[in-house]
């Protein structure tokens, strides 16, 4: 395995308050020496990042990554490698594959495509229930050994309140968090936020009490079980507002967001267009600004990228009969910084929100610059513009609702367990 | 911005009310005025749309908005196919798919009627340049020509929109006609528009559209000088949107005596098919309030005039065919 040297860069890591100029030396996958002038390392190869930003790769908490089951959308392979061109080195997939990620075999399988990939890491999370039935407990201490850090629901809401509570306990013995979709299903059979845009639309409206329905029903199973319990993708100002009220009694809660849904509301999918068509939906911009001062708060710490890619005729057609969601690897990082660009954070709480903050909730290795750590590294050049069209996407998926929109940042090096996986050169 | 307007504001597509200036729809109803002399007449055909192809697109049934498109066409001397599409039968088809190959039949223009939102917009932003698209109905999203036969018969009939009193009574939520209406009426400056319905009837934040919500019927009614009463679909009893007809009829159906707080010269409005006994009582919808056969046969006359002007063809002097 090569050893490399990054030379002269600026060296950011939020889980250490990291923030200085020097080099970083890796050798066996590792960061061997972090910090200063390194001139006793001899490497193979020299990274020059004058000028640039060395920070952790980035962990992606939600990416479908459409294998196995849908790989006319998109595959392990082409999306793990999209994710290293983005600055993520690890990707956390959801459930919902077919067959769904409930038997050891399916988390072997996909482990064994992400290796042959070389791009970022796949971490696939494992079943709450059988074939997300709701019915049934998977064989969650042998998804765990299997590598699965943790299970969820995969955005199938599990109705039955005994049956969650089941799984929650079960989970908990293997401590293995569990991580819910905040829906209620009889409520969210609509496409757009329930408001004023879905009513001179003339589209059916999902409520924010879909979310809130839900939440409060899982948070009073989470609170008898005692589980470490997160909630994915929330979307409404009162979404906040009851996880904030839960937080004072059960410290083991916590709650993401999709990065989508911290610039974009409702208003956006104003001609129908099909790029906007989300679920959970975009919302007002009351709900945009509580995330994002949820986040300034501290009440929500992660920020995932819901990547979702479809194929073109999945997004073809009027707006309710598109599939939902967005593709999204490949702008987390650069909405990321936009945020501290635009003053909503700082970059130390940026960062932290898609590195180590996913690693903590998930005990994963990565998410932080240290020596010993492993090198999952991304260098980017912080002042090399780019125009984001579907030619400049590297997902598969090309239904990302930013087209059109010009970003700051460009991602230079990857480096996944001390490879480099991602490279370009200067323009 | 608008896919329905070109560069200099002049329809291309007709396919929706919204945010039209009060000039355009004003000259719709003007242009609808000109052709309804034609109708009247014994040769009830004018030649400017001959050697064009009119496809009627329609994947929901109707009856009157497909006749009545059928027939403005035929009277402005255009070729008219009518295409029904069972969408049970045609799984496996895109939207999109369809249309081409209606186009490449060499269509001028598409009349459109879908059961999603946004489905006419959707045909419009893919049709060849030049190609027309009009909307016959999308979803509970718009209704166009419908609301402007509306406002073409209140203004018939009351010369004009400023300080008039409407009230629009009914199922609003799942309403692309009251959506249509409301856009059109607010735009021609109508004084006060209300909608009256039960809260399960009446979509989140209507008010924004610029409208009175009433619950009360009574109080709704109360000095209008236009009535207009929504079809319920007799599926929305099923749910739990109502418990059933009777006490909708009771609380919301349109009968002459729940109409003695309106304006004493009061009119009465159905877009149509009546459910007679559910939404308004069989003695107001054939009595001498109601407007209800106006609005049928006008609406070919502001079809006409909606057909001419997304084509750009100047109706100014319609001659009779020899």
């Amino acid at each position: 395995m090569s050893r490399i040297l990054i030379r002269n860069g600026r060296l950011i890591d939020p889980a250490d308050d990291l923030d200085t100029i020097g080099d970083v030396a890796i050798g066996d996958g590792r960061i061997i020496r972090l910090g200063g002038d390194i001139d006793d390392f001899t490497p193979d190869r020299v990274i020059d990042a004058e000028g640039q930003w060395v920070i952790p790769g980035l962990v992606d908490l939600c990416a479908r990554l459409r294998e196995p089951g849908a790989t006319r959308k998109a595959d392990i392979a082409s999306e793990a490698r999209a994710a290293a061109a983005g600055g993520i080195t690890t990707l956390v997939m959801p459930p919902d594959t077919d067959p769904v990620i409930d038997t050891p075999s399916v988390v072997e399988l996909i482990h064994h495509r992400a290796e042959s990939a070389a791009g970022a890491r796949v971490v696939p999370l494992g079943a709450l229930t059988r074939g997300l039935a709701g019915e049934a407990l998977p064989g969650m201490a042998g998804l765990a050994a299997a590598g699965c850090p943790a299970v969820s629901d995969g955005g199938q809401p599990v109705t039955d309140a005994l049956v969650l509570r089941r799984a929650l306990d079960y989970a908990a013995t293997f401590a293995l968090p569990g991580l819910l979709t905040p829906v209620e299903p009889t409520l969210a059979g609509g496409c757009l936020n329930e408001g004023a845009t879905a009513t001179r639309l003339g589209l059916p409206g999902i409520p924010a009490a879909a979310e809130t329905a839900a939440l409060g029903r899982q948070l009073a199973v989470a609170g008898a079980t005692g589980a470490r319990v997160h909630f994915g993708r929330l979307s409404s100002a009162e979404g906040v507002r009851a996880l904030t009220h839960a937080l004072g009694d059960n410290r083991k809660l916590s709650a993401d967001v999709a990065i989508h849904q911290l610039f974009l509301t409702d208003q956006d999918a104003m001609d129908y267009d099909p790029r906007f068509h989300l679920n959970p939906p975009l919302r007002d911009i009351i709900d945009r600004e509580a995330l994002r001062q949820a986040f300034a708060d501290g009440v929500l710490r992660i920020i995932c990228s819901d990547h979702q890619p479809h194929d073109a005729d999945a997004k073809e057609g009027p707006f309710a009969s598109t599939a939902p969601g967005a593709s999204g690897i490949d702008t987390l990082l650069p909405l990321l910084l936009r945020l501290v660009e635009d003053e909503v954070l700082p970059l130390r709480k940026a960062l932290a929100a898609a590195t180590i903050e996913p690693a903590r909730l998930l005990g994963l290795e990565g998410g932080r610059l240290a020596e010993g750590a492993a090198a999952d590294i991304a260098v980017v050049d912080p002042a090399d513009p780019w125009f984001c069209r579907p030619d400049t996407l590297q997902s598969r998926g090309k239904n990302s609702p930013f087209l059109g929109w010009e970003f700051s940042a460009r991602v230079r090096h990857t480096l996944v367990e001390g490879r480099l996986v991602h490279s370009i050169d200067r323009s | 911005m608008s896919v329905q307007l070109d560069e200099n504001g002049q329809l291309r597509h007709f396919l929706t009310t919204e945010g039209l200036d009060p000039q355009l729809l004003a000259r719709i109803l003007d242009t609808a005025e000109s052709f309804s002399g034609v109708i009247g007449k014994s040769v009830k055909k004018v030649p400017l749309l001959r050697g064009r192809t009119v496809i009627n697109l329609f994947f929901e049934s109707s009856t009157r908005t497909r006749t009545t498109f059928e027939l403005a066409a035929k009277r402005l001397s255009a070729d008219v196919l009518n295409v029904s599409v069972d969408t049970t039968t045609t799984k496996g088809e895109s939207l999109l798919d369809m249309m081409r190959n209606l186009q490449a039949m060499q269509a001028d223009m598409f009349v459109v009627r879908h059961s999603e939102s946004g489905a006419a917009e959707y045909f419009a932003r893919h049709v060849d340049p030049g190609v027309a698209v009009l909307n016959a109905g999308d979803g509970w999203h718009a209704h166009p020509t419908q609301a402007m036969l509306d406002a073409f018969t209140i203004r018939r009939h009351k010369g004009g929109f400023e300080n008039l009193r409407i009230a629009i009574v009914g199922d609003i939520r799942h309403s692309r006609v009251a959506r249509s209406q409301i856009h059109a009426f607010n735009g021609l400056g109508a004084g006060e528009l209300r909608v009256v319905a039960p809260n399960t009837l009446l979509p989140s934040d209507i008010d924004s559209l610029g409208v009175q919500v009433y619950n009360d019927l009574g109080a709704g009614l109360r000095d209008v000088d236009v009535v207009i009463a929504l079809r319920l679909q007799r599926e929305r009893m099923q749910g739990a949107l109502l418990p059933g007809e009777a006490e909708y009829f009771r609380h919301y159906g349109l009968t002459e005596s729940r109409l003695g707080n309106a304006h004493p010269e009061a009119i009465v409005m159905h877009p149509g098919p009546i459910n007679r006994g559910v939404e308004i009582d069989s003695a107001l919808a054939d009595g001498p309030r109601s407007v209800i056969l106006d609005q049928v046969t006008n609406g070919i006359a502001v079809r006409m005039a909606v057909m001419t002007m997304v084509l750009g063809i100047q109706p100014d002097t319609p001659r009779e065919t020899t």
